[in-house]
């Protein structure tokens, strides 16, 4: 069942998708050869918690096998929900980083894909398609649109590339529970999906590679790997339907 | 962080259950607790045991799933 949020309670929204913003910002200028994965988990789950919120990811998940950490950070071939821990960050790596908070009962999540210093030129245009694929596809988000509307753009962005789309994970609802309907794929599924209207929440997250769309679990149970090896990039804003079209509200 | 998109699968259903419950029995073996969906309920079509069916897993519980279409 999709909810649709009042004005308040986007605004609710906005102050945990602020908070999430400045992580990434955190992240962003803390992210440098040398650091470990686990350095940069802390220094944000600290900036969370100062700011009043709740690290949503800490925790969650299958019971016996709870995510452990503030941050996802996938490297390389890693997609998404890479572990932080002892992984020291190397020049030329492709960091993919995911956060999400709770203020006031109230849920934000984003991410981007920074690359570490210098790399290959096909690298950076993975990186900046797929950051324009969730443009993309969070302007198709307004109202009278349909969610399937949101993946043609998404998957339009990828095409003429050539890149794997992922399609095992697919983007969300998302309000007072991180993962709510309507699931939003980043490819086109045949279904037109829902209508959008005014006071829908979702997290548009496309997520592309070099190689396959193609990806399988490693044994930790959360890291996303791509079975062909290729590298992934991943972008994500959560974002408001309103009447005047999108806004994202995982900004500062 | 990404959501793992519910997963179909086909099998054949080995018992029918009460309350429209049905156990079927995947390609792979496992055998899961599927319940009937709502659009074949509205269109009155019946689900016996020998049915091939597709079946929609949810991703938190691999055991339970959702017949989605009956297979010729």
């Amino acid at each position: 069942m999709v909810t649709r949020k009042s004005r308040a309670e986007i605004e609710r929204m906005r102050r945990a998708g602020r908070i999430v913003a400045e992580v990434l910002a955190l992240i962003e200028s803390e992210l440098k050869p040398g650091v470990t994965t686990g350095h940069l988990d802390r220094l944000a789950e600290r900036h969370i918690r100062a700011a009043g919120a709740v690290p949503s990811f800490k925790g969650y998940g299958d019971r016996q096998n709870p995510f452990p950490g503030s941050l996802c950070i996938s490297i390389d071939d890693e997609v998404v929900h890479g572990i932080p821990g002892a992984r020291v960050i190397r020049e030329g790596q492709v960091v993919g980083v995911d956060a999400g908070a709770i203020l006031d009962g109230w849920h934000g999540d984003a991410a981007r894909t920074f690359i570490v210093g210098e790399s290959r030129p096909e690298i950076a245009d993975l990186v900046q398609a797929t950051r324009l694929a969730m443009l993309a596809g969070i302007a198709a988000a307004r109202p009278g649109n349909r969610v399937g509307d949101i993946s043609a753009a998404v998957e339009d962005v990828a095409r003429p590339h050539g890149f794997g789309v992922v399609r095992q994970f697919v983007g969300h609802g998302i309000g007072t529970e991180m993962h709510q309907d309507p699931q939003v794929p980043n490819y086109r599924t045949g279904s037109r999906g829902m209508e959008l209207q005014p006071g829908i929440c979702l997290a548009i997250e496309p997520m592309f590679t070099l190689g396959g769309g193609e990806v399988e679990v490693r044994p930790d149970g959360w890291t996303v790997v791509t079975r062909d090896g290729s590298i992934a990039a991943h972008f994500e804003h959560t974002i408001a339907v309103t009447e005047d079209g999108p806004e994202i509200l995982t900004t500062v | 962080m990404a959501k793992r998109d519910a997963i179909e699968v086909e099998g054949t259903v080995v018992e029918s259950l009460p309350n429209t419950m049905f156990a079927v029995e995947l390609e792979n073996g496992h055998r899961v607790l599927a319940h009937i969906s709502g659009k074949l309920r509205m269109n009155f079509i019946r689900i016996l045991p020998g049915d091939r069916v597709r079946v929609e897993l949810s991703p938190y519980d691999l055991t339970r799933g959702r017949i989605t279409y009956r297979l010729k």
